[in-house]
């Protein structure tokens, strides 16, 4: 544990080139290695399901940039981008995916079900909204311990209507915790859309009921997720207490790999193609000459080969001994 | 050494815990200036401050889940249900996240969830709940249940200490009601022991919290109106079972009785009785019994209540069924 007070290390609230170049290569990495996720399921390489990102790398990728070292994330199954930009390897992304010994959980749980005490990522649970209470409480701890630590959690459209989200989210408030919750509304919670699960107008808008800021922005936006949500946690670092971030974004493809999302109106996937985060990004760049065909190639080849790396590490490791299962149930 | 209720003992085990650990905290409803609804943490705000006494929301899952987040990062949360009733509501932090954190995350999880349990005080539906059978179920969970005050003391500080999430249950009947010598300081009873709180060769009464008493009143009963001796084996920790001491018991008498509180059908005597099935078959003399409460909910009134729940005068009938088989 850091010791109290600890000076929080984050970027510069206004981005270097280098930086802005950085937000890109995740959305990228994050992307690349949902679509290699996706190519193992379907060779049959996934013992379970797959779960993707596409279309909101901009909210996972912007909102962890805005974090510091001292700080914890709480991610969901669409936040690939964020555990990269904390550092996670892909080996481990890769080992967690395909449940084998050497993964962060050996192979007790799979995808980004694995906390990684090291990085400060805390993954998520399957039961949506469950971790809010507890990353409250990490924010509780951090509080009473003056760690300066600010924690980030996710929940969805769908999970925005769990009781633990109000339970959580009114104890962070009361408590006036360093908690910041993002609501990543892609539209639907697998196949219900958002007019069937909440009759609001904006999500955010719940933040008034407990007495906290709710702002809704464009998730498709990295740099407008990065700046909100470096204000957020600025504000929550300074004793300023939670805040409520809804990004409006679209899940471009089915809940898992396993749904073909035939209930999506294809009118509305085309819709949101044009406002694809990546591209966006990288219109942007290339107006800004921080970005080039060579460069955009180059961060092609570097993902590329970390991704084969990782893959056929993964790939070669075994599964645990069957003989382990029974450990580790309690702590010695 | 000194005499003090079930319920000081309890908060003696916290308070002793406090002062020696500065991670441990408190969290819970009116737990705070008020000293919560059963008085049990009554001067703990003024001494450790509304920093480690926390009044929380009335929020079982906020107050579980924010428990276990802060146990995650190093802190040693005691989480109180006012009732154990209440714990129904937060159930899905104990069971989805608490139970399963170590297993997949190989962290430890050291939480302690207070759960002031069981009837006899005509507290109805809703304020009567003996309900540890629904987590005995549940790997990853360590359940307590002490039944004298020196044991409550003890296994409240084993709890805090452990590195698991122990519920601890406790008897409201109890609290006022029962009063012994409490060891002072440092003095652990180990999770997974049971104790004879009685010596006896002629049948065996395995059971654990307010039961306990109702068992040694009526084995005093039957050593002196009939002569017959019975070992009366209070379990203390549930989960896990002392299978050593449940199975070397009905070797030692061959006649076996299991009370508990919880209503009978699922309850863990069912699993006990198994045990002694599996492991000790050879060496019963007669059918295994079990008394517990009817199938039902608790209700109100003191007549139904009394007929719901185990009592003195029923086990004292099924130990002398036993003792003629």
């Amino acid at each position: 544990m850091p010791p109290s007070q600890t000076p929080a290390k984050t970027k510069r609230s206004v981005l270097s080139n280098a930086e802005r170049l950085e937000l890109y290569y995740y959305m990228r990495l994050a992307r690349e290695c949902d679509n290699a996720v996706l190519r193992l399921y379907r060779q049959g390489k996934v013992a379970g399901g797959a779960y993707t990102g596409a279309g909101n790398e901009a909210t996972a990728v912007g909102s962890a940039y805005a974090l510091g070292e001292q700080d914890y994330l709480f991610p969901m199954h669409r936040d690939l981008g964020a555990h990269l930009v904390r550092g996670q390897s892909l080996r481990n992304i890769f080992l967690q995916q395909l449940g084998r010994g050497e993964s962060l959980t050996r192979g007790r749980d799979g995808t980004g079900h694995y906390a990684d005490p090291s990085l400060r990522i805390y993954g998520n649970v399957s039961h949506l909204a469950s971790m809010i209470p507890v990353a409250a409480g990490v924010a509780l701890a951090s509080k009473m311990r003056k760690e300066n630590s600010v924690v980030m959690n996710y929940i969805g459209d769908g999970g925005s209507n769990v009781g633990d989200f109000h339970e959580g989210l009114n104890m962070a408030a009361v408590m006036n915790l360093p908690f910041v919750l993002i609501i990543e509304n892609n539209q639907f919670a697998y196949s219900t859309p958002n007019s069937r699960q909440f009759a609001a107008q904006k999500l955010s808008d719940r933040g008034a009921g407990y007495g906290i800021p709710g702002v809704t922005i464009d998730g498709t936006n990295v740099l407008l997720v990065y700046e909100t949500c470096r204000k957020a946690v600025d504000r929550a670092r300074n004793g300023g207490g939670p805040t409520l971030v809804e990004t409006v974004t679209m899940r471009m493809q089915g809940h898992s790999a396993a749904d073909d999302a035939s209930y999506v109106p294809p009118a509305m996937i085309e819709e949101w193609k044009k406002k694809d985060p990546i591209e966006r990004w990288e219109r942007t760049l290339t107006a800004d000459r921080v970005l080039n065909e060579q460069i955009s190639g180059q961060i092609g080849e570097k993902i590329h080969a970390a991704i084969e790396d990782a893959v056929a590490f993964a790939l070669a490791s075994p599964y645990p001994p069957a003989g382990e299962a029974a450990e580790g149930v309690y702590a010695p | 050494m000194a005499v003090m209720s079930y319920i000081e003992a309890i908060a003696r085990g916290m308070w002793e815990e406090m002062e020696r650990d500065p991670s441990v905290f408190l969290i819970g409803e009116d737990i705070g200036a008020y000293g919560g609804a059963f008085k049990a943490t009554r001067g703990f705000f003024e001494h450790f401050g509304g920093e480690r006494v926390i009044d929380s929301p009335l929020s079982e899952a906020a107050i579980i889940g924010a428990s276990a987040g802060a146990a995650l990062v190093g802190m040693r949360p005691i989480a109180e249900m006012q009732f154990a009733d209440f714990v129904t509501c937060g159930f899905n932090q104990i069971v989805t996240n608490a139970a399963k954190m170590h297993y997949r995350w190989h962290l430890p999880v050291p939480m302690v969830v207070r759960l002031p349990s069981g009837g006899y005080i005509h507290g109805g539906p809703y304020h009567s709940a003996s309900n540890e059978a629904w987590f005995f179920h549940v790997p990853g969970l360590k359940i307590v249940a002490p039944s004298t005050p020196s044991d409550a003391k003890g296994l409240m500080k084993a709890a805090v200490r452990d590195d698991n999430p122990v519920l601890y249950f406790e008897f409201k009947y109890l609290y006022r009601r029962i009063k012994g010598d409490v060891p002072d300081g440092d003095v652990l009873i180990p999770i997974g022991k049971g104790e004879v709180k009685r010596e006896g060769s002629d049948i065996t009464v395995i059971t654990y919290g307010s039961a306990v008493h109702f068992a040694l009143e009526a084995a005093g009963i039957l050593a002196k109106e009939d002569g017959i001796e019975t070992r009366v084996v209070d379990l203390r920790t549930l989960l896990p079972l002392d299978t050593e001491l449940i199975i070397d018991s009905v070797r030692a008498t061959g006649r076996v009785l299991i009370v508990h509180e919880a209503a009978l059908t699922g309850g863990i005597g069912g699993e006990i009785g198994a045990l002694i099935a599996e492991h000790a078959f050879g060496s019963l003399d007669a059918p295994i019994r079990r008394i517990a409460a009817l199938d039902t909910p608790v209700p109100f009134a003191p007549t139904l209540e009394e007929e719901v729940l185990p009592g003195t005068g029923k086990i004292v009938k099924a130990l002398r069924d036993l003792s003629r088989f």
